[in-house]
C-alpha cells in the first residue's frame, strides 16, 4: 500500500496536537512571564512536595483498596456462568457509562453532616458522624469511581485461565488455597498490574473528586494544576512546571510496573 | 456456604455501586424546594419539567452532541488511515509511532487537557479567535485517535495482506481495492473503534474543561451546576441519562443474543 501518503494526515496531526503540546509544556516549565529561561518553576514545585505525597498517597491507598475489594468480585465473576458472567459485567459497567460528576455529586448528597446517612445514624438513634470534606471521603470517591477499571483486566484474564492447569494442579494433590497462591494468583498478575496502572494514574491526576469531596483542604496535584491554569492563582509557568513533574512521575511508575509484568510472565511461562 | 457468602459479597459490591445512582433517581422525583435535597416530601416532575426549560442545559446537550459526532466520524477516518500505515511499518519506525500515538491515553488526562490548553490558546491568540467548539472538537479527535488505532490495528494484524494484492491483480485500482477488500475485513474494528470515540467525547469532562473556553458541552455544564447553585434539576438530568444509556445497553445486547442464537442455528 502506498503507505506514505495515507501516512502524512497522520503525520501532521501527530506531530502539531502531541509532540508540539508536549514541548510547549516543557517550554513553560522552563520559561517566565518574560520568556526567559529559568528554574525558578521547577524550583518551586518543592514547595508543595506535601500536595505531591498526599496525592500519591491518597491514590495508593484507593488502588490497593480498589485491588482488595476487586479482585474477589473479578475472581467470583470468572467462575459463574457463562450468560451469568455477561450480566454481571453489564452491571459493573452500567455506573461507569454515567458521568463521572453526577456519580461523585451523589455520593456528596450521601455524606453530607446533613445527609442520608446522617440522616439514616441520627433516626437509629446513633451519633452523627463528619464525613464529607475528609480524605476518607475522597478515597472513597475514587474507589467507587475507578473500581470498575480495577476489575475488568482482572476479570479478562482470569476468564482465561486455562480450566485444565487448574485441574492439574489438583491432581498433582493441590488443595484449594494451594491452587489459588500457585496457579490463579500468579496467572492473573498481567491482569493485576494493568489495573494497578488502570486507576493509579487517575486517581493521583484526579482534581474533581477531591474538590468536591474533600472540600479546600485536601488540595491534590490535579487542583494544583487546575489552579494555575484556570483557577485562582493564575500562573501557566509554575502549571506546566507541575504538570511536567506528575507526568514523568507517571511515567517512570508505569515503567516499574511494566518490568514487573514482563518478569512475571516470562517466569510464569504457562501461557502461550 | 462458600456460595452463601460470594453471593453475599456480590450483593454488597452492587449496592455500593448503584446506592448512589438510585438515590439520585429517587430524589429527582422530589417535590421539594431547593434547600433540601436529602428530605422526601412528595412526588413530583417538575424538575423535569424545568429541566427541558433550561436553555442554557439544551445548548450544552446540542453542542455535546455535535463536538461527539464530529470527532468520532473525524477520528475515525483519520484512525483508519493511520493504522493502515502504520500496520505496513517497520519495526523501529512502528515503535516510535505507536510510543507517540500512546501518549495522550498513558499521560494523565489534565497533563493532555493542560498541554492542549497551551497549544490551542496559543494558536487562538495568533489567529484572532476565541476557544469554543473548534478547539474542543480538535482536542477530542486528538484523545480518541488512539482508541481508534488501537482496535484497528489488530484486525490489519488478522488480515491476509495477499487479499489486498489478490485484489490489484485482478485489476482493481488500490483505492477500489481497500474499499471492496480491506475495508470490509477491517470493518469490525473500525465500528468499535467509532463507538468508543463518540462515547469517550460524550462523557469527556477534563480535556473539554481546559479547552472549551466559555462554550460549554453538558459535562463542563454540569460541573459548574455542582459548583454554583445546587438544583434537582441535576438529578433529573442524570436520571435520564441513565434511562438512556441502560435502553441502549439493552437493545444492543437483546440484538446481540438474537445475532448470536441466529449463528448458532446456522452453524
Amino acid at each position: 500500500m502506498k503507505s506514505k501518503a495515507v501516512f502524512a494526515p497522520y503525520l501532521v496531526w501527530m506531530v502539531i496536537f502531541i509532540l508540539v503540546p508536549m514541548l510547549l509544556v516543557v517550554y513553560f516549565a522552563f520559561t517566565d512571564k518574560s520568556g526567559a529561561f529559568t528554574l525558578e518553576n521547577i524550583m518551586k514545585v518543592g514547595q508543595y512536595s506535601n500536595v505531591f505525597v498526599r496525592s500519591i498517597w491518597l491514590g495508593a491507598l484507593a488502588t490497593a483498596i480498589c485491588l482488595l475489594t476487586g479482585y474477589p468480585v473479578a475472581y467470583i465473576i470468572a467462575h459463574s456462568s457463562v450468560r451469568r458472567q455477561s450480566v454481571l459485567i453489564m452491571l459493573l459497567m452500567l455506573p461507569m457509562w454515567m458521568n463521572f460528576l453526577l456519580r461523585t455529586y451523589a455520593w456528596m448528597t450521601l455524606l453530607e453532616d446533613s445527609g442520608l446517612i446522617n440522616n439514616l445514624l441520627a433516626a437509629l438513634g446513633l451519633p452523627r458522624v463528619h464525613m464529607i470534606n475528609t480524605q476518607g471521603a475522597v478515597v472513597l470517591g475514587m474507589v467507587y469511581n475507578y473500581i470498575p477499571y480495577m476489575i475488568l483486566p482482572l476479570y479478562s484474564v482470569m476468564s482465561k485461565i486455562d480450566v485444565s492447569v487448574i485441574e492439574a494442579a489438583q491432581d498433582l494433590g493441590a488443595d484449594g488455597r494451594k491452587v489459588f497462591w500457585k496457579v490463579t494468583l500468579p496467572m492473573s498478575m498481567p491482569g493485576v498490574i494493568s489495573g494497578i496502572t488502570m486507576v493509579f494514574v487517575p486517581a493521583v491526576s484526579t482534581f474533581i473528586i477531591s474538590k468536591m469531596l474533600g472540600g479546600g483542604g485536601n488540595l491534590l496535584i490535579g487542583d494544583l494544576i487546575d489552579m494555575q491554569f484556570l483557577g485562582s492563582s493564575y500562573n501557566p509557568n509554575l502549571g506546566s512546571a507541575i504538570s511536567l513533574v506528575l507526568m514523568v512521575l507517571i511515567l517512570i511508575c508505569m515503567g516499574i510496573m511494566n518490568e514487573f509484568d514482563d518478569g512475571e510472565t516470562e517466569k510464569g511461562g504457562m501461557m502461550p | 456456604m462458600k456460595k452463601a457468602v460470594s453471593r453475599v459479597y456480590m450483593t454488597l459490591v452492587f449496592v455500593f455501586l448503584y446506592a448512589p445512582i438510585l438515590l439520585l433517581i429517587v430524589f429527582s422525583f422530589n417535590d421539594s424546594d431547593t434547600k433540601s435535597r436529602t428530605v422526601w416530601s412528595g412526588f413530583s416532575t417538575r424538575w423535569y419539567e424545568q429541566l427541558f426549560q433550561d436553555r442554557m442545559l439544551l445548548d450544552a446537550l446540542r453542542n455535546t452532541l455535535i463536538i461527539a459526532v464530529v470527532a468520532a466520524v473525524a477520528s475515525t477516518v483519520l484512525g483508519t488511515l493511520a493504522a493502515i500505515s502504520i500496520d505496513s511499518m517497520k519495526k523501529w519506525k512502528r515503535k516510535l509511532v505507536m510510543n507517540i500515538t500512546n501518549l495522550p491515553m498513558l499521560n494523565p488526562e489534565i497533563v493532555t487537557g493542560v498541554s492542549l490548553m497551551l497549544l490551542m490558546v496559543f494558536a487562538a491568540r495568533f489567529l484572532g479567535v476565541d476557544l469554543g467548539m473548534g478547539s474542543i472538537i480538535l482536542a477530542h479527535i486528538t484523545f480518541c485517535l488512539p482508541y481508534v488505532i488501537l482496535s484497528v490495528l489488530p484486525k490489519l494484524g488478522q488480515m491476509d495482506p495477499h487479499l489486498y494484492e489478490a485484489a490489484q491483480d485482478l485489476g482493481c485500482t488500490p483505492v477500489r481495492a481497500f474499499f471492496k477488500v480491506v475495508l470490509p475485513e477491517i470493518m469490525p474494528g473500525v465500528v468499535t473503534g467509532m463507538v468508543m470515540a463518540f462515547t469517550l467525547s460524550i462523557d469527556d469532562f477534563i480535556i473539554s474543561y481546559f479547552c472549551s473556553g466559555t462554550t460549554q458541552t453538558l459535562p463542563v455544564f454540569i460541573y459548574s451546576m455542582t459548583r454554583k447553585r445546587v438544583s434537582p434539576e441535576i438529578n433529573a438530568l442524570s436520571t435520564l441519562l441513565f434511562a438512556v444509556v441502560l435502553l441502549l445497553l439493552l437493545v444492543i445486547n437483546i440484538r446481540q443474543g438474537k445475532v448470536g442464537k441466529k449463528r448458532e442455528v446456522e452453524a
